[in-house]
């Protein structure tokens, strides 16, 4: 056992819940815009399918990473489209939708990568680490924090960003109003649909630069299926942070800690069913809703579509 | 949350006026729900058109092996047992208001009991008997299960598709848990429960391979239909579903009801997972998921909660699910193409609903 705790061990531990913690904080950021906004994105399991596959294929045959990110980002967009135009301008039932989005993306990508590769799983070279100087060389956590791919200081940076649009402008503000009182935003003169289908764009965005991230540096692969419920976790990280940015970073970290630990004792080779490791994450989800699901706060006018003049 | 969920006043079959209304409104219906899915099925074989697969002949085989072969639609009507007994669970949940998301965890752990119990019954008391307590596990299991999200949702507020999201991939992993430690059958070394002999499983119809888990299902669903729409306990829960503030001001115990919506929604949940592995699989191997949970959840949607017509799009979905599994293996197309194909039959029928509602309303101006 004395091993689990060296140095090297806590380290590779950290990195990686830092590695498992990027795709989850990119698709909670996005799940906590369209949800101020009064949208719930259950599809966002399936944006951040089409944005792991498409980051994929476009990171293999450029050779650029970054212009697999772009590819993933553009996947997630596409389907954030649909979502808008049926959830948000027509005012179809959003969590039918979402799920049909969901169930269709898992089919699709999958579709697509056994015609593309067959049963073959070819893999990316690993990603470059950004060095940041000095902070990498604190032992511990150094290595774990300050040796990744710039887009993860980037992804931590837009939780600042957001929090700052959320506060100080006014598309925040208008983002905030048309979850809680859309009929005041759009009498107000600003376009309510408009406002929502920004949101949900950004939200595709971020979902499948997240589903890029985890094919491309988390795993450096794709595989069907990839995502396995990390969408789902992001909407409970949106829930659960009550509309603060910092608060989904802080949630990230920790369901990353639970995702790495779980690979973490398979790689050390502790006897337990790797199944009963997998629950960790999602047990850890419910041990929080327990403790503190009173406080999870949502938008009032959540999942309503807005129709002009309605009521 | 109060997303719409409220059963929209359809026009009534009791409002005896005129027949023909009433069969114009039917054909309509039938017209509005066979165009769209002609639409999606276009869509999905310009799919298949890209990736370089006939799309004629994939139709061509899940009609024949969905519908029209014998063994296809024998296949297909057993199929749609457990499909039944979900969407009923479903349609309780829906119509009080409550998003019950977690029914392939209740599924999975009502299956993975059953197919633990009813072999060891069976050796110990009558067949009948047996098969009936296996049923009763899987129920109460399940139930028990949805207590989690039930409780919090009653006195806690948490909203209830987060909660029973997570029970669901927790659900998941302990019924591969179970079925890989406690009740792996020590005689096999694939990982799977004890084999159901088949002659003690659920007997068949007549002379077919369909089993009678189907009637149990329709039973099932009509019965659940009657009470949500006859009875005064499915008033309450209506009301329920439509204004809970309403309902507590009119006296309703609204968090006992809201976790009995979840222990009956979850218990038919975990009696699809019983029918499902009584009357047809006989085990359940390791990482064994079809998911129906998930499919069903807008089939039943679309079917706006009302019992008979939730048994059409059942029977649609079975029809797809069986049709695209045997039309994969013939073309070489994964089976994951039947999620494609069912995803897109969803949001044209979706779309369809809403062009149709919004005809209806002008015509109304």
């Amino acid at each position: 056992m004395t091993g689990l705790f060296s140095e090297v061990f806590l380290s590779a531990l950290l990195f990686g819940a830092v590695t498992a913690a990027i795709p989850l904080l990119l698709a909670g950021l996005g799940e906590q815009m369209s949800e101020k906004a009064g949208v719930l994105n259950i599809g966002i399991e399936g944006m951040m399918l089409a944005g792991a596959y498409l980051g994929f294929v476009g990171a293999f045959y450029s050779g650029s990473l970054w212009l697999g990110f772009l590819a993933g980002a553009a996947g997630g967009v596409a389907v954030a489209l649909v979502m808008a135009l049926l959830c948000v301008r027509i005012g179809l039932n959003q969590i039918v939708i979402g799920i049909a989005l969901t169930l269709g993306l898992e089919g699709l990508t999958a579709l697509l990568h056994h015609f593309q590769f067959s049963r073959s799983y070819p893999r990316l070279p690993a990603a470059d680490a950004t060095v940041i100087p000095l902070l990498s060389d604190i032992p511990v956590i150094g290595p774990a924090f300050f040796k990744h791919h710039l887009i993860v200081y980037l992804a931590v940076a837009l939780v600042f960003a957001m929090s700052y649009l959320y506060r100080r402008t006014q598309l925040g503000l208008n983002l905030q109003a048309a979850g809680d009182k859309p009929a005041a935003l759009d009498v107000a003169g600003i376009d309510v649909i408009r406002t929502r289908t920004i949101a949900v764009l950004t939200t595709g965005a971020l979902a499948g630069l997240g589903g890029a991230y985890l094919a491309n540096v988390g795993a450096g692969l794709f595989i069907p299926f990839i995502t396995n419920g990390a969408g789902f976790l992001g909407i409970v990280l949106a829930m659960l942070a009550r509309g603060r940015p910092i608060w989904v970073l802080f949630g990230a970290l920790l369901f990353g800690v639970c995702l790495s630990l779980t690979t973490a004792m398979q790689v050390a080779g502790i006897n337990i069913p790797t199944d009963v490791i997998q629950m960790l994450p999602f047990l850890a989800v419910m041990i929080m809703l327990v403790l503190f699901g009173r406080r999870a706060s949502l938008p009032a006018a959540l999942g309503i579509p807005y129709e002009r003049g309605a009521r | 949350m109060s997303i719409d969920t409220a059963p929209t006043a359809s026009a009534t079959a009791l409002d005896a006026t005129s027949a023909a209304a009433t069969r114009r409104d039917i054909l309509r219906r039938l017209l509005m729900t066979l165009g769209p899915i002609l639409i999606a099925l276009i869509i999905a074989g310009c799919i298949l058109l890209a990736v370089g697969v006939d799309p004629l002949a994939y139709y061509g085989y899940v009609l024949e092996k969905g519908l029209f072969s014998p063994l296809g639609i024998q296949q297909t009507l057993t199929r749609m047992a457990p499909l039944l007994f979900l969407a009923a669970g479903l349609i309780v949940a829906f119509r009080a208001g409550m998003w019950n998301l977690g029914g392939d965890g209740q599924f999975l752990l009502g299956a993975v009991t059953a197919a633990a119990s009813a072999p060891v019954f069976v050796e110990i008391m009558p067949a009948w008997l047996a098969l009936f307590c296996s049923f009763l596990i899987a129920m109460v299991v399940a139930m028990i299960w949805s207590l989690v999200p039930a409780l919090l949702r009653a006195y806690q507020g948490v909203n209830e598709i987060i909660t029973t999201l997570m029970m669901t991939f927790l659900g998941t992993s302990f019924a591969n848990v179970l079925v890989k430690l406690a009740f792996r059958d020590p005689s096999t070394t694939v990982p799977q429960t004890r084999t159901l002999p088949v002659e003690d499983r659920l007997p068949r119809l007549f002379d077919t391979t369909i089993t009678s888990g189907l009637l149990l299902g329709l039973a099932t669903i009509i019965i659940v239909h009657l009470v949500m729409t006859r009875t005064a306990f499915g008033l309450k829960l209506r009301i329920v579903g439509a204004n809970p503030r309403a309902a507590v001001h009119s006296g309703l115990g609204v968090p006992g009801l809201t976790v009995a919506v979840f222990a009956i929604s979850a218990g038919l949940a975990g009696l699809a997972g019983a029918v499902d592995i009584i009357g047809v699989q006989g085990n359940v191997r390791a990482d064994w998921n079809p998911a129906y949970g998930l499919a069903v959840i807008p089939a039943v949607f679309l079917a706006r909660m009302n019992g008979f017509a939730a048994i059409g799009f059942v029977f649609l979905l079975s029809v797809l699910s069986i049709g695209g599994e045997s039309a994969a293996r013939r073309l070489g197309v994964p089976n994951t193409f039947t999620l494609v194909l069912v995803s897109i039959v969803l949001i044209v029928l979706a779309l369809a609903e809403y062009v149709d509602h919004r005809y209806h309303q002008s015509r109304k101006a």
